[in-house]
């Protein structure tokens, strides 16, 4: 296990480019999340006080 | 079929559409990642010259093509844009952007942290990686252009011109490592003849470059909703869509 | 498609094949400048900059490697596989740095008459290739190895 950790001595490189990645890519998605709840919440609070 | 392409591109069909299929594109996502990281971390062997290092390659490749990939949906968008005012591909365009960006920098750092041990310097200006830069500040520009002009329909149509002016850096991309003597290698696996990787490496990087596809769509379904629902709150079925929840 | 449609398609397809036009030419023009770096014919036929610092790109000499007493300095020979530059260079070497790897080498050439490039940074330039060691090896063997490569040495 630790000899898959440290990939060869490379370790330094590579995990902090699967790292970068991954929170790139789900701050990518948590903001897609996020901004579709938050329209939908504001479009329905604005509909009742409409109606 | 032009018929069935123009009933599907209406803003209410689209979005239905989309809430269908988007939870199988993310499962699809998910699984093709999930085993292109297995294959490509535990399976795929060392290579010959780089030893582990290489492995970078799995998350460093599909973010380069894709960088480009999504920089061609766009420009594509923004030609439908500009001859046929298509609200929607004005739509695909906008949701596109970020994580065009968000894949251009990936190529960037992680080619970064790749060439350092390899290389021997984090950053060279050579024409490979200066042609990649000038893609992210494309990506960047049409960003703040499309969010500085206060009119919506013009904001579209001047930064889907930006898109389709910049889509000329596309092919100079891809050509650059054969066009001049640069420090980054020649491409690998998009050439004529057979790639010049071993099937076991090859394996997991094609995974992986899928898996990034499906999540490109996911997330642009995601945000093409959203988009939808903000220019469309008016509509009649924004409304019952609001009332009634999704289905 | 409607009159103006079309007017919009056809203006908007001049605007892309004349940049395409311009940013071709633009690139042609300035072609040489979009060299990272010379290779050793170039440097031989005198089209490298004499007095201010540029790049050479090669491959390391079989058994041209050679470090100086000290330890700190290595000289060898950059080659094209038709004209050869020699390098010395004192500093730290990248990772895959060996005989038989293309290089990059930042430097000054020295006076004409010797010819030596001095170099003040070393870069690694990897190949397209990636394979096991095991397959590296068989295609050594067997003499299929593609031109240039050469297989791990121990250290």
């Amino acid at each position: 296990m630790s000899e898959f950790l440290s990939m060869g001595g490379y370790a330094q490189f590579v995990w902090p480019s699967y790292g970068l990645t991954l929170i790139v890519l789900a701050m990518n998605l948590i903001i897609a999340w996020q901004q579709n709840k938050q329209l939908k919440r504001t479009l329905k609070r604005r509909l009742k006080n409409s109606q | 079929m032009f018929a069935w392409f123009h009933k599907l591109t209406a803003p209410k069909n689209f979005y239905r559409f989309a809430s269908t299929i988007n939870p199988w594109i993310g499962a699809l996502c998910f699984i093709l990642i999930l085993s292109g990281l297995y294959l490509g971390l535990f399976k795929a062997p060392p290579d010959y010259q780089q030893g582990e290092s290489y492995r970078i390659i799995f998350v460093h490749v599909p973010s380069a093509w894709m960088s480009m990939f999504v920089y061609m949906v766009m420009a594509c968008a923004a030609f439908m844009t500009l001859v046929w005012r298509y609200k929607l591909a004005g739509i695909i365009t906008e949701a596109s952007a970020a994580i065009g960006a968000s894949f251009t920098f990936l190529a960037l750092a992680t080619g970064s942290l790749w060439g350092k041990p390899m290389w021997g310097t984090w950053w060279v200006w050579d024409a490979r990686l200066t042609s990649e830069l000038i893609l992210l500040f494309l990506y960047l520009g049409y960003i703040a252009l499309n969010s500085a002009i206060e009119n919506k329909k013009t904001a579209t149509r001047a930064s889907a011109l930006l898109v389709l002016v910049g889509v000329i850096n596309i092919p100079i991309i891809h050509y650059s490592v054969e066009w001049w003597y640069t420090l980054h290698q020649p491409a690998t696996v998009t050439k004529m003849d057979k790639p010049s990787i071993h099937l076991d490496m090859l394996i997991p990087l094609l995974l992986m470059a899928l898996g990034f596809t499906f999540f490109y769509v996911f997330t642009l379904l995601l945000k093409v909703r959203t988009l939808l629902i903000m220019r469309e709150q008016k509509s009649k079925w924004v409304q019952e869509l609001l009332e009634h929840g999704e289905s | 498609m409607t009159p103006q449609r079309k007017r919009r398609l056809a203006l908007i397809s001049l605007m892309l094949v004349s940049i395409g036009i311009a940013v071709a030419l633009i690139l042609n023009a300035f072609q040489k400048n979009l060299l990272f770096f010379f290779s050793p014919t170039q440097v031989i036929a005198g089209e490298a900059p004499l007095n201010h610092p540029f790049r050479i790109g090669g491959m390391v000499k079989e058994g041209s490697l050679t470090r100086s007493s000290d330890g700190l300095s290595v000289n060898f020979v950059v080659t094209d596989y038709s004209h050869d530059v020699n390098v010395t260079y004192t500093g730290i070497l990248p990772d895959l740095f060996r005989e038989g790897q293309g290089i990059v080498a930042m430097g000054k050439l020295g006076e004409a008459t010797s010819k030596v490039f001095t170099a003040t940074e070393v870069l690694a330039k990897h190949d397209e290739n990636y394979m096991p060691p095991e397959v590296a090896e068989a295609l050594e063997k067997s003499g299929a190895m593609p031109h240039g490569l050469k297989t791990v040495e121990e250290k």
